[in-house]
């Protein structure tokens, strides 16, 4: 897109990741304001702990 | 459709014809407005707040894979590039519109060129599911 370039770090590009994902799931799969905000930050939660779990697998494996 | 149940009340029963009533028209309308355009769905059934949430991340999550020089899937060589196809086009007129602006033609060799493309595959799969969503706001499965 022109000159305009986004380069975040891997850790950046998770959160945005889970952030808009979990936006959608929270508005989609609950019905009351109130759970899909739960909902969403459990998503939330669970997206990012789950990269950062894997990734240390990762680290581990590769030594 | 009208869900009367066994057991209604006469004023519940009363609600639920009025409620089926004002919906009447093209029962796919919602899905297809909602595919073509990001939230467009839940726009058209006057669920703003959820609409504008759901075109801020989709779109959002879209514009930042093609700002992280991310690749939109042009053709179906093989089997993989199909299913990013499949999922760049569940975003609807946006991808049109990269198409005809040339954007997403570059193929950068950066890790988040990679991650730009996972993005954009990603808010279209999202788009489909926001879309699947206001069907079944339309249809009363969901309020």
């Amino acid at each position: 897109m022109g000159n305009w370039v986004f380069q975040p770090s891997h850790f950046t590009a998770v959160v945005l990741f889970a952030l808009f994902a979990s936006t959608v799931f929270g508005i989609t799969q609950r019905e009351t304001p109130r759970s899909m905000i739960r909902y969403g930050i459990y998503c939330f939660v669970l997206f990012v702990a789950s990269a950062i779990a894997l990734s240390w697998v990762m680290f581990f494996i590769a030594r | 459709m009208r869900y009367i149940q066994k057991g209604m009340t006469t004023e519940e029963i009363k609600k639920t014809s009025t409620k089926t009533g004002s919906q009447d028209g093209f029962v796919y309308l919602p899905l297809i407005a909602g595919w073509l355009v990001p939230g467009g769905g839940h726009f058209l059934l006057r669920k703003w707040g959820r609409g504008a949430l759901l075109a801020a991340s989709i779109l959002g999550m879209f514009v930042l894979g093609l700002l992280m020089q991310g690749e939109v899937y042009a053709s179906a060589h093989d089997i993989l590039v199909l299913l990013g196809l499949v999922g760049d086009l569940g975003i609807g007129l946006p991808y049109v519109l990269c198409r005809m602006l040339g954007l997403g033609d570059v193929q950068v060799m950066v890790t988040t060129a990679d991650y730009g493309t996972r993005f954009i595959v990603v808010a279209g799969l999202l788009n489909i599911i926001a879309a699947v969503d206001a069907h079944n706001l339309r249809t009363g499965r969901k309020s």
